[in-house]
């Protein structure tokens, strides 16, 4: 089945089982290795991309479902304002180790400051539940993603 | 550059994790690439009688213990495990054959069509039926992989006089590590040449077991390591088997073949922590004091020996914790079962030594009605007294200094007397509980002189640049930043100028694997001793090659048969306070607050020792409290992330964290180990709150709803 969407702003067709999860398609039909797999089974979000405006486990989302709709991967977040407060928010706390988990759960801290949500330590621990992470003990990002908002609302005062 | 060693500077992996460009093992296609899958046992023990394989186009091999050149042996300590089963199967999930060709998709299918008639041996499931008359056992005559003794003083006559015995049995259970990045490796044959990349810890392991499989002499074998989502242990044997399985699938095909496990695979099929059964019994006097120990060590090791004499050995000699007593008598066993073979975690055998003595020490406390940490500091060990094994505690001893300092954090006195405010809902119990706990760095024994001889060079190349060439990894530790921190603050440049890049085998020596507490301390401080010959040979022209080798300190003595001497060349220590709720409706824990402080040493990079420190701690909060792993029948029932919980962002834990400041002078800037130390304390700090906060005690990790529920509701 040809399925069309946009990755990082780019119109993509593949033709494929629509039934092929997204991690799967994106990975090996595009190469976009910043989209990991941990699991394949939706539990540590570690493949956690934009569909839209939601955050998804495309390891669990078959490809077909995207038909026509706008993905956003890591990379394709780079540039933005977002990433830049991220990026330094979690260099200063010391928030990636192995780094597997890190692309996902940077997916979802430019979700939450798209969405204006105010990262309190609970809505953070609420937004981060969905992604598993085994070397830091979370607190290192809470750390980081409370620096990356306060350099975030700097950026946009600006 | 910092104006101290400890100040945190940014990661040196940090700009290439955070932009994703790193390359992980699946990240990686070859030319031609071929996938491989693994057919497994589906029995707990059995004899093959036949296998059938489904048809297969061309391009689509198996590949069994057949294709194996020299030896269908994974070397380890003891040789007793194949690398694909031949003719019988020991445990649920050992390898038989692989699948292999170029769609994986097809691959896998193909894979579960495998027919493998078997025919069912009794199987050996636990320590009584290892003891039973009607099953064979697994290995040697007693079914035992190792068993030691050691003691001291008279326990004999300490019990026979001893005004009271109090015994207990505690048991921890199976811990499954959940490195993010699930194992793989891709195997090249080229030239003559096997070439393995892969997520590892020991690159020379691997290079080892394959020289042995293969036949080949060392030049054949070149191991690639490649940016390791997380291991803590699981990928320091295991990854000898699945490079074995890679390599010889591209021997067999000459292309390149990846296989990567999928996440209950990995689950299935990979190491996991020790399960254990302590008992300890005390001899108290009419003074109510301890005079003598003795303690029994039981360690569920799986069906293949593995490194489980070292884990029981370590297990044993900190069987003890920090305490000092006059008589001793502790007895060790690792015996076999047919289940998944236990293997290398963080701590190595002390989480589950550790959990037993402290929980003891706090049972006791609390049967005497005594202040837990009034108690524990009366048998505290001091400088120059005696370790279990007959060594000496050097250095500068500060267990005051570390326990004055957690208790000041926590306010203790007052977290103690005013945790059950009038605000708290009824039957919601609040608990305080303290641990106190050493763990040795580096190899048990004489390893590093005997075993490891690990060797570190550095080069100053022509534009002045310095490599740091070790086979030690970076695995999410925060290796690569602390060595290279470590060389430019020795050598007095920028950090910018130092290099350090995933090892492969034929660029850097062996310099040990990347366990044990023993990187920064050991191959750091070799590091150090480099840069000195760097030093005096800077001004040279052109490149300059030096080398430090491993010199064994010359008070550091060590006899293997009779276990006497200095099991470690040094020792870290920590103390945590935890302050748990318990609902005595719903009998949830909740761990509301953990307070710590390490003896390691010195920090060499604060930012990165601080992740190890909260990251083992959560580690060890979920070993403690939601990590169940159970097995029916030889099969582990929680094979997937939604079964085996570990601690989510939710679960996570307030910590407060300092450091006593204890230079260690054989470490680099005085630095010692401290990877594993920060799991250690968690169990038994946990479990003394829960037994404060109950008022009865508790014996087994994990402490699940359910067991609360047995221990709160069932009369004594």
């Amino acid at each position: 089945m040809k399925i069309d969407f946009f990755l990082n702003h780019t119109f993509c067709t593949v033709d494929t089982d629509p039934l092929r999860s997204l991690a799967d398609v994106l990975r090996r039909d595009f190469n976009q290795t910043d989209v990991k797999q941990g699991c394949g089974e939706g539990e540590c979000g570690a493949c956690a991309v934009l569909v839209e405006t939601n955050v998804v486990h495309s390891c669990i989302y078959p490809v077909v479902m995207a038909q026509d709709k706008k993905i956003l991967t890591l990379r394709g977040i780079l540039d933005t304002s977002e990433y830049q407060a991220i990026k330094k928010g979690f260099s200063d706390a010391g928030s990636v180790q192995c780094g597997f988990c890190t692309p996902g759960i940077v997916i979802v801290c430019y979700d939450m400051f798209k969405k204006n949500v105010q990262p309190s330590k609970d809505t953070i621990m609420e937004y981060l539940s969905g992604n598993l992470c085994r070397c830091t003990g979370y607190n290192s990002i809470f750390r980081g993603m409370a620096l990356a908002f306060e350099y975030y609302k700097n950026m946009v005062r600006r | 550059m910092p104006a101290s060693i400890s100040d945190p500077v940014v990661r040196t992996d940090f700009e290439e994790k955070i932009s994703a460009m790193s390359r992980y093992v699946d990240d990686l296609t070859f030319k031609d690439m071929l996938y491989a899958k693994t057919v497994r046992s589906q029995r707990t023990r059995a004899k093959i009688k036949n296998i059938t394989v489904p048809y297969l186009d061309d391009g689509y091999f198996t590949v069994d213990y057949k294709d194996i050149p020299a030896s269908n042996i994974v070397k380890e300590i003891l040789d007793d495990q194949p690398f694909f089963a031949n003719g019988e199967v020991n445990f649920v999930g050992e390898p038989i054959m692989l699948i292999v060709g170029k769609d994986p998709h097809k691959v896998a299918e193909l894979a579960k069509k495998v027919v493998v008639d078997y025919e069912d041996i009794a199987p050996v499931l636990s320590y009584e039926d290892s003891l039973s008359k009607h099953t064979i056992p697994i290995y040697g005559l007693n079914n035992c992989f190792a068993e030691y003794e050691i003691s001291r003083g008279n326990v004999e006559k300490a019990f026979a006089q001893a005004e009271r015995v109090v015994e207990k049995t505690y048991e921890t259970g199976y811990q499954e590590h959940i490195y993010m990045e699930p194992q793989g490796m891709i195997a090249v044959y080229e030239h003559r040449t096997i070439t393995v990349y892969g997520s590892m810890q020991c690159p020379y392991y691997i290079k080892h077991a394959l020289e042995k499989a293969f036949g080949w002499n060392s030049e054949r074998i070149r191991i690639v390591q490649t940016t390791t989502g997380g291991a803590f242990g699981g990928k320091e044997e295991f990854p000898s088997i699945i490079a074995g399985h890679a390599a010889f699938a591209a021997f067999k095909t000459g292309k390149p073949v990846k296989l990567i496990y999928e996440r209950e695979e990995d689950i299935i099929s990979t190491t996991k922590r020790h399960p254990s059964v302590i008992t300890i019994k005390t001899a108290l006097d009419s003074n109510q004091k301890i005079t003598a120990v003795d303690i029994d060590i039981k360690l569920n090791a799986g069906a293949y020996a593995g490194l489980s004499s070292v884990v029981l050995q370590r297990a044993m000699f900190c069987s003890t914790g920090v305490y000092n007593f006059e008589n001793f008598i502790i007895k060790g066993k690792a015996y076999a079962t047919n289940t998944v073979p236990s293997g290398a975690f963080r701590g190595f055998g002390g989480p589950q030594a550790i959990f037993a003595i402290e929980t003891h020490m706090n049972t006791l406390a609390f049967m005497l009605h005594q202040d837990v940490i009034d108690f524990k500091s009366r048998y505290m060990v001091k400088t120059g007294d005696k370790t279990t094994t007959g060594g000496t505690f050097r250095g500068s001893l500060k267990l005051p200094e570390i326990v004055n300092r957690v208790k000041e954090m926590a306010d203790y006195k007052n977290l103690c007397s005013g945790k059950n405010s009038v605000n708290s809902v009824n039957s919601i119990k609040k608990g305080v509980g303290f641990s106190i706990f050493l763990h040795g760095c580096g190899f048990t024994g004489n390893g590093e002189q005997q075993v490891i001889k690990a060797s570190t060079v550095l080069k100053k190349n022509y534009d002045g640049t310095v490599s740091i060439c070790i086979s030690n990894v970076e695995m999410g530790q925060g290796l690569g930043t602390v060595m290279r921190k470590i060389v430019a603050s020795s050598l007095g440049i920028d950090i910018s100028k130092v290099i350090y890049t995933a090892v492969d085998t034929d660029k850097v020596p062996d310099s040990g694997p990347t366990v044990a507490s023993r990187s920064t301390m050991i191959v750091g401080g070799l590091l150090v001793k480099a840069c000195e010959k760097l030093k005096q040979r800077w001004d040279e022209e052109g490149m300059v090659e030096v080398q430090a080798d491993y010199q064994q300190p010359s008070w550091l003595e060590w006899d293997n048969e009779l276990l006497k001497g200095d099991a470690y060349p040094s020792y870290s220590w920590g103390a945590d306070i935890a302050l748990v709720s318990v609902d005595t409706l719903t009998y949830e824990l909740s761990i509301e607050k953990i307070w710590t402080v390490m003896d390691i040493g010195i920090p060499i990079d604060t930012n990165t020792l601080r992740g190890q420190i909260e990251g083992g701690i959560l580690q060890g909060v979920g070993y403690s409290s939601c990590e169940v792993m159970s097995m029916k029948e030889g099969r582990i029932l929680q094979k997937n992330l939604t079964d085996y919980i570990i601690p989510s962002s939710k679960d996570s834990v307030d910590i407060s964290l300092d450091y006593i400041i204890n230079p260690y002078e054989n470490g680099p800037f005085g630095a010692k180990g401290a990877g594993e130390i920060p799991f250690l304390g968690v169990g038994p700090a946990v479990a003394g709150a829960v037994l404060d906060a109950i008022k009865k005690p508790v014996y087994k990790l994990p402490l699940t709803a359910e067991y609360l529920m047995e221990v709160i509701e069932n009369e004594d």
